[in-house]
């Protein structure tokens, strides 16, 4: 295992930082909120993302992918974090690309196909409850002779508003099975406005009726591969929130070293000074976390489930700590909506409790270890 | 890459061949050997790995043979420390002068004071202390009063030291002293090395809330010192004194190598004096255990990190100065939690009620207080990293 990035992962960093910083910055994330886009991604960008080779990133070779690993994947995250663009990289390339590769047979393989190249998106629908409980699923699939039926409601669906189609968890048989659900107006989706002016969803099916071909992996069996995603989705979201929190902090320095008060710059001020300081221990720890996560997603996925939970427990530790150092050294200015760093503190605090909060994953960490 | 292979073979059989048994295990406390005039051995293969690391020149392996070290190169140096930690080698001896007036000496020293103090460091005859706060110089140390006054052919030394690690048991002293009163005060202090056994000097330990401690008070009463110990420029000893405190980091490093793990393991300490069902309190506190171990690997992940971008030849001063001020405030947290979870258990002073187990994590909770202030306060390292990483704004009042 390896905290270095190699050359191959800094190139990738390099590029998604030029692509950004030309093509989304932060105020192209705010004209999308302010015209009210409703999918609250530029599909444009998307798709030149998907061009970049974006998608192909941590699958192997023969199915079209790069190989490179989550090193890589984890660069492009925290450069989307620091400029705060939305993209369905997430929902679709990590989260339903990880499912497809662990559970897809020669006919799903499509899918798979079609998200790594970006020709068709996919959304993942799992929780349903106001905190992230992915094993308390009261959706029910019930098997009839030439397929299913599948009823029940999902909230905080990421990107869940017109993709092609929905990943759905739920109960099943003896345990958790997962369906491919093909965009169609049998499923109700009820927009869900969130405070970072994203694409989230609700679902409802009633009775819902799926071919047999709907079933991904085997009946009743799929929750491991289900945690699996999440994880990779959690340490994803960490690689973002890491890129937030390094863009809100040097923000922060910076305002630090020009603003001035009582005749002087506020950065002299010995209060302030220490604790920008603890800022900066904070992020190199959750730095270590994060890197160490990326590392054994790429070497020993067995062992991914625990690091990934401490890095995104720090993170969102650290999270906290720098959105309100961020907000309260602006002061005044901070809380308006003409400065970004309410943009970020908005992203950062939806990202903070999707698939789990720093309590979630403390107890998960704490049984893991047990 | 043959010729250090080659080295590499030579230096192993050569260790396995000297190297007794007995030292091949960590050096518990009280048996490390501290060279000097007076070499406390506690066993014969102490003399023994003692005697042979000295006639093979590694005291000081990777100095110039001139001066009697090893004369290897950086390359070679690291294969034999690599070596002894393969092989678990004790250090076979303990010495601050080697570790940080050394290679302060090598650099600023000239050729007579280099050949008069390095000699006898690399023979493991001189036990050297480290003089540099005062009772009224502690984070900021540039404000020393301990005065060197020029009286022709010598200077007399007066005041006082305090912080001074084993100044009772030391054979010399590299102090900073003040030798121009009226320059502002960074630019009157020079590097200046006295013989403790001088008359006029006398060192007195320091009892700590944990008890008896290597620390001492060094009083300096017109203590006579040759004009030839002064160590480069006069009044230039500040920039020295900065040189020597970096390599005062990685020799607290090596040291900590070589010593027993002092670490407690605080997730099955608390398994131990917590056992299952936990009542309400018991829950809360092991549920605060969890995070503070949490932190705790965060913080090993981070070592590890700064290792390999070290080693990748990155720059890591930032990373770097986050270390010391993360470790020592961890471990007060955790000693605290400990405590809690230990209650009654973790008073103990000196009563064999206790085990020695909970006497040892109630003086570890202790000295864990002297650790957020000894070696740069936690104030001091946040200092630094405001100003020199963040590059905040110098405030003008202070200096």
């Amino acid at each position: 295992m390896s905290m270095v990035y190699s050359e191959d992962d800094r190139m990738l960093a390099d590029t998604a930082e030029e692509f950004l910083s030309a093509r989304s910055p932060v105020s192209a994330q705010r004209a999308l909120r302010d015209n009210g886009a409703i999918l609250n991604y530029d599909a444009d960008i998307w798709q030149q993302m998907m061009e970049l080779g974006w998608g192909a990133i941590t699958f192997s070779e023969e199915l079209g992918g790069l190989d490179f690993g989550y090193k890589g994947m984890g660069a492009i995250f925290e450069a989307m974090g620091k400029h705060l663009a939305a993209s369905p990289m997430l929902s679709s390339v990590t989260l339903c690309g990880s499912l497809l590769q662990q559970l897809a047979n020669t006919e799903q393989q499509a899918w798979l196909t079609a998200i790594i190249s970006g020709e068709k998106r996919l959304a993942l629908a799992v929780d349903e409850h106001a905190r992230h409980k992915p094993d308390a699923i009261n959706t029910t699939a019930t098997t009839v002779n030439d397929g299913f039926i599948l009823s029940g409601k999902k909230t905080m669906v990421i990107d869940g508003v017109s993709p092609d189609g929905w990943i759905v968890s739920a109960q099943h048989e003896v345990g958790c099975s997962l369906f491919i659900v093909p965009f169609s107006d049998q499923v109700k989706v009820k927009r869900l406005k969130l405070i970072d002016s994203r694409n989230y969803a609700e679902l409802t099916f009633s009775d819902l009726k799926l071919p047999a071909a709907a079933l991904l992996g085997k009946a009743g069996d799929s929750f491991k591969a289900l945690e699996h995603a999440l994880d990779l989705g959690r340490l994803c979201l960490s690689s973002e929130m890491l890129g937030s929190l390094k863009a809100l902090f040097n923000m922060t320095v910076e305002y630090l070293k020009v603003r001035e008060q009582f005749g002087v710059k506020i950065g002299t001020f010995q209060a302030l000074q220490h604790r920008a300081a603890r800022c900066f221990v904070e992020l190199e720890l959750a730095q270590s976390c994060v890197t160490t996560a990326l590392s054994t997603a790429n070497d020993s996925p067995e062992n991914l489930a625990a690091s990934v939970s401490l890095a995104k427990w720090k993170l969102s530790k650290v999270a906290d700590l720098i959105s309100g150092e961020a907000v309260q050294m602006h002061g005044g200015i901070g809380v308006t909506d003409e400065l970004d760093i309410g943009l970020y503190l908005k992203r950062i605090r939806v990202a903070q409790m999707c698939f789990g909060d720093s309590d979630f994953h403390q107890a998960r960490f704490s049984a893991l270890m047990a | 890459m043959s010729d250090l292979d080659g080295f590499r073979q030579e230096v192993r059989t050569w260790l396995e061949a000297n190297c007794p048994m007995s030292l091949r295990t960590p050096t518990p406390d009280g048996e490390l050997i501290w060279g000097g005039s007076d070499v406390n051995f506690t066993f014969d293969d102490q003399k023994l790995w003692f005697d042979r690391m000295r006639d093979k020149n590694w005291f000081c392996p990777s100095w110039s043979t001139q001066y009697g070290g090893g004369g290897l190169t950086a390359q070679e140096n690291g294969i034999l420390e690599s070596e002894m930690r393969r092989l678990k080698c004790r250090p076979p001896q303990i010495n601050l002068g080697i570790w940080m007036l050394g290679p302060v000496l090598l650099q600023h020293a000239n050729e007579q004071q280099k050949q008069q103090f390095l000699t006898p460091m690399t023979r493991g005859e001189v036990r050297w202390c480290q003089g540099f706060s005062e009772p009224n110089a502690g984070s900021d140390l540039a404000s020393i009063r301990t005065s060197a006054v020029d009286q022709g052919d010598h200077y007399l030394v007066n005041g006082s030291k305090i912080w001074t690690s084993y100044g009772d048991k030391s054979d010399w002293m590299y102090a900073l002293v003040r030798t121009d009163a009226t320059a502002p005060k960074h630019q009157g202090i020079s590097l200046l090395l006295l013989d403790m056994h001088s008359q006029g000097v006398q060192a007195k330990p320091i009892d700590l809330i944990s008890g008896k401690s290597s620390f001492c008070e060094v009083f300096f009463d017109n203590v006579v010192v040759p004009k030839e110990n002064l160590i480069g420029e006069l009044n230039g000893g500040w920039k020295l004194a900065k040189e020597l405190l970096q390599h005062e980091r990685s020799a607290m490093s090596k040291f900590g190598e070589f010593q027993l793990p002092t670490h407690f393991d605080l997730m099955s300490l608390m398994s131990d004096y917590l056992p299952l069902p936990h009542s309400a309190s018991e829950a809360l506190l092991f549920d605060k255990a969890v995070a503070v171990n949490m932190e705790e690997q965060a913080y090993n992940l981070t070592v590890q990190r700064l290792g390999e971008e070290m080693q990748a030849g990155q720059s890591c001063f930032g990373l770097m100065s986050i270390m010391k001020l993360v470790h020592t405030e961890q471990e007060k947290i955790k000693f605290e939690l400990l405590l809690d979870a230990m209650g009654y258990r973790a008073l103990g002073w000196e009563d064999d009620n206790f085990t020695e187990q909970e006497q040892a994590i109630n003086r570890a909770w202790l000295n864990s207080f002297s650790q957020t202030i000894a070696g740069g306060s936690s104030e001091v390292q946040l200092n630094v990293i405001a100003k020199r990483v963040l590059q905040l704004p110098e405030n003008k009042g202070v200096s």
